[in-house]
């Protein structure tokens, strides 16, 4: 069986949770015998890991076609013209800079460089129509040039490469929902982007979620069949023990963090409140809030306000190692998040040994049984969760136990199997 | 005959570096030598040495009647210390020639007067040493960090000794009252104060090299027909500024040098003016009346008040919180520890924090290190926990220590009585 696979980032150029999840599942699918993956992201830097698959960049394709055949594509993919400021995921650097006022224009035809080749950023920043609506161009090119028996589209950005590359190889399609924009903007949707989401799944033979959650909101919000909707949960990559390199922790107290874009969608603000109550009851605890986003400066604010900021740090967006780092001087990791399609990082907290909190509603919490789950608004409830841990020992000993024998249980092999069941579903109802 | 009274302020913060939430506990240096030293490096040249010359070469061209005066923080002294030393020398040149006074203050140019009687006395007393020990003159009149005051300051200020005081001649203070006389303290009128120009000193310190001013350019000859415009019965003009003003804020290719090189003989051929000193202002004449100043003031922005430094939540939290570290700090009294508390201290780290950036933003971002007030707040909140647990750990093992002393003593003490006991039983024995 050969795949197309379509995604916007791919390690170690990744900004969230979605280009891990990528390599996690091609990495669990290449498993698989008799199972090939041509991977695409807008833009390919070449210093990825493509041990387990072939990683094609949009902005290595060369264009053959003809002005025509633009023209034609653009009159049949019109929904994909839509002018607005957009904010998918934010890339946490790039906040500030985000607006771009010149986003499309009367622009009718891609500027293609010496090489017939189209350019990308591969960024969530300005200009991320244009490079959806590119990305989605190319894929009509490469879903030409290589031979696939079914096409797997991740999360909405991808889409319309996935519905553009259907229409060319006429093979099934599966669309992966990682998130909707009912999870990033708390309810109050972007139209476009709904848009997007919308024809998407209607165009898709098969739908992955990654949580029932998800699920849920994909069947009643996006009013698709349920039977065409498959949750496959998110595993984690097993921690190799070359990483474990030994971390000084430089405070004596208990570290108690959070980490991830500080927005709406995360709920730093429980976590706020919830330290402020913590600390109130006992002085040998620390709070970390590590990550960047659009509350950042207001989560600053109100620690100060509250007169706890010299117990509760900030570390700005975090990379690669200092992630790891973090986790290890880590005593309790809380994630409060509002809406949360899946959460891979508790999965990360508990390989490195960390009890975890999560909300209820976040997906996560539907396969987890050795974490503490508590309702996101709830701030007395997480406080006691907090202080339980940090108190008492033996509770974060079982913990961390526990959660450590669950986490390396979830393995990505156990997703792709089930990823290619939904792939032969998808081709046999296609047939 | 008028005065006219020249003073500069000579400081330059010394920035703490980026301290992240790894660092505490770990790495206890807290200052970003690089930039300090270019910084410094670069105003010693444009600024510092080449007015010191000028200055120099005018007291010897005018026969000693052409008198200026300083006020050095000694957080600007330990950095010339450092990076240039040659400018202490250039200032030692300035002091011998007699036409020079040095003006005392707080050692970090701090807030301390706001905050704690003992420990503003501890920084000015520090301050004042360095300054006889370097220059040899024990300052007699007092100016606070910005010029800030108030009644109480004042009088506390009368009660260390000190005959006079400089500060802002703001307009809510004074009224339709002129800045051109000499005033006294509202509680102890035995301090006399001398207020600042603001308009003819913002004429040079801001308005300078302003090509959209009508009166631009500012020739030493218009300078001078302004100031004998004043009032027959005015006493004196006060032109205090930051010394950067010369060649930093004002570049050199706005002749500002040429301004300052003029200067002194343009004023003294008028017949009308003579240069003076604080202190022989305060001889000289006699107070016009008492300047009621209820409410703190300083000569920072339009507000003329605290709040570059202090009334944001954020600033507070800080301000609060180091200073809730003073007792320790005294009883550990470590010369590593006590040295950090010094620098911390320094108001322009609070400064920093400043979240009013629209009326005077232009300031308070010159030569700042940090993004944001936010950015500039988590660094200084880092860097102070680190500082705390430094303090924390010295205080268990000074109290271990004093614990120890004491049990050591006691055991003297039983073996002495053992003794006694001894004795006292064999008379018994014996009688």
């Amino acid at each position: 069986m050969k795949v197309l696979m379509f995604g916007w980032e791919f390690p170690p150029h990744i900004s969230g949770g979605l280009g891990t999840a990528c390599y996690g599942l091609t990495k669990g699918l290449s498993k698989i015998d008799d199972l090939d993956i041509v991977f695409v992201v807008p833009k390919a830097y070449g210093d990825e890991d493509q041990s387990k698959m072939q990683l094609v960049g949009a902005n290595s394709t060369h264009i053959k076609q003809v002005q025509e055949h633009i023209r034609l594509f653009k009159s049949k993919h019109t929904y994909l013209e839509v002018e607005s400021e957009l904010i998918p995921y934010n890339d946490p650097d790039e906040y500030y800079t985000f607006r771009d006022s010149e986003l499309y224009d009367n622009k009718k035809l891609f500027k293609v460089n010496k090489e017939g080749k189209l350019e990308f950023s591969g960024k969530y920043g300005a200009n991320l129509i244009e490079e959806i609506y590119k990305y989605a161009y190319v894929a009509s090119t490469v879903s030409m040039d290589n031979e696939h028996d079914v096409i797997h589209a991740h999360d909405w950005l991808c889409y319309p490469a996935g519905i553009a590359a259907k229409e060319v190889s006429g093979k099934p399609l599966v669309v992966h929902v990682h998130a909707t924009d009912f999870d990033r903007s708390g309810g109050s949707v972007n139209p476009k982007v709904f848009e997007i989401e919308k024809k998407g799944m209607d165009a898709a033979d098969k739908i992955i979620a990654v949580s029932n959650l998800t699920r849920n909101i994909v069947i009643e919000k996006y009013g698709q069949n349920p039977d065409k909707v498959e949750t496959v949960y998110n595993a984690v990559e097993p921690v190799t023990i070359e990483q474990k390199k030994a971390i000084k922790k430089g405070v004596t107290e208990k570290v108690v963090t959070f980490l991830g874009r500080i927005t709406m969608q995360k709920g730093p603000e429980y976590f706020v409140e919830a330290a402020n109550e913590v600390l109130k009851r006992t002085d040998n605890v620390r709070f970390v809030m590590a990550g960047s986003g659009d509350m950042l400066e207001k989560m600053v604010a109100r620690a100060a306000q509250l007169g706890i900021a010299d117990r509760f740090h900030f570390t700005g967006f975090l990379k690669g190692d200092d992630v790891f780092k973090m986790f290890e001087m880590s005593d309790v990791y809380v994630m409060p998040s509002v809406s949360e399609p899946f959460g891979i990082s508790p999965l990360e907290a508990m390989q490195s040994n960390v009890p975890v909190i999560i909300s209820k509603q976040s997906g996560v919490s539907e396969i987890l049984t050795h974490a503490v789950k508590v309702d996101y608004w709830d701030i007395d409830a997480l406080a006691d969760a907090i202080y339980g841990i940090i108190k008492y020992d033996s509770l974060s000993g079982i913990f961390k136990e526990k959660g450590k024998e669950e986490v390396d249980n979830l393995k990505w092999t156990n997703a792709a199997i089930h990823v290619h069941q939904v792939y032969n579903s998808a081709i046999n109802t296609f047939l | 005959m008028k005065s006219i009274c020249l003073y500069f302020q000579v400081h330059q913060p010394l920035r703490l570096r980026r301290y992240r939430f790894f660092d505490i506990g770990n790495d206890h240096y807290y200052y970003d030598d690089f930039t300090n030293e270019s910084i410094m490096q670069k105003i010693v040249k444009e600024c510092y040495l080449p007015a010191n010359e000028i200055l120099l070469k005018q007291i010897k061209a005018n026969h000693n009647q052409f008198k200026v005066t300083f006020s050095i923080t000694g957080v600007v002294l330990d950095q010339f210390e450092q990076y240039a030393p040659e400018v202490i020398d250039s200032f030692k040149q300035l002091a011998d020639t007699g036409c020079v006074e040095f003006l005392a203050e707080t050692y970090s140019h701090s807030l301390a007067a706001l905050k704690d009687q003992d420990e503003f006395k501890a920084q000015v007393k520090a301050h004042s040493k360095r300054i006889k020990q370097l220059f040899g003159q024990k300052p007699k009149v007092f100016r606070n960090t910005e010029l800030i005051y108030s009644d109480e300051i004042g009088k506390n200020v009368a009660s260390m000794g000190y005959k006079g005081m400089l500060t802002e001649g703001a307009k809510h203070i004074l009224g339709w009252k002129s800045t051109n006389y000499l005033y006294c303290n509202a509680i102890n009128p035995k301090l006399k104060l001398l207020m600042r120009n603001y308009t003819l000193s913002d004429d040079i310190a801001f308005r300078f090299s302003e090509q959209g001013w009508n009166e631009w350019p500012l020739t030493t000859e218009k300078f001078v027909s302004w100031m004998n415009k004043m009032d027959e019965k005015e006493e004196i003009i006060n032109i205090f500024m930051d010394y950067e003003t010369i060649g930093e804020h004002q570049k050199k290719e706005s002749g500002i040098f040429d301004f300052l090189d003029n200067l002194p003989a343009a004023v003294l051929n008028t017949k009308n003016y003579k240069f003076t000193t604080p202190s022989e202002a305060i001889k000289e004449y006699q107070p016009i009346a008492v300047a009621h100043v209820p409410n703190t003031i300083s000569w920072a922005d339009e507000e003329r008040d605290l709040s570059a430094w202090l009334g944001n939540s954020l600033q507070d939290e800080a301000f609060t919180k180091l200073n809730a570290l003073r007792d320790d700090v005294l009883a550990i009294n470590d010369k590593h520890i006590n040295k950090d508390w010094n620098y911390l201290q320094s108001s322009d780290h609070f400064y920093y924090m400043c979240t009013k950036f629209f009326s005077d933003g232009d300031v308070h971002s010159y030569f700042n290190p940090y993004n944001s007030p936010y950015d500039a707040f988590i660094n200084f909140m880092n860097v102070l926990s680190d500082f705390k647990i430094r303090v924390d750990k010295l205080k268990d093992a000074k109290e271990s220590q004093s614990v120890q002393d004491e049990l050591i003593k006691k055991d003297d003490l039983i073996e002495q009585y053992k003794k006694e006991i001894n004795k006292l039983k064999k008379q018994i024995v014996q009688e």
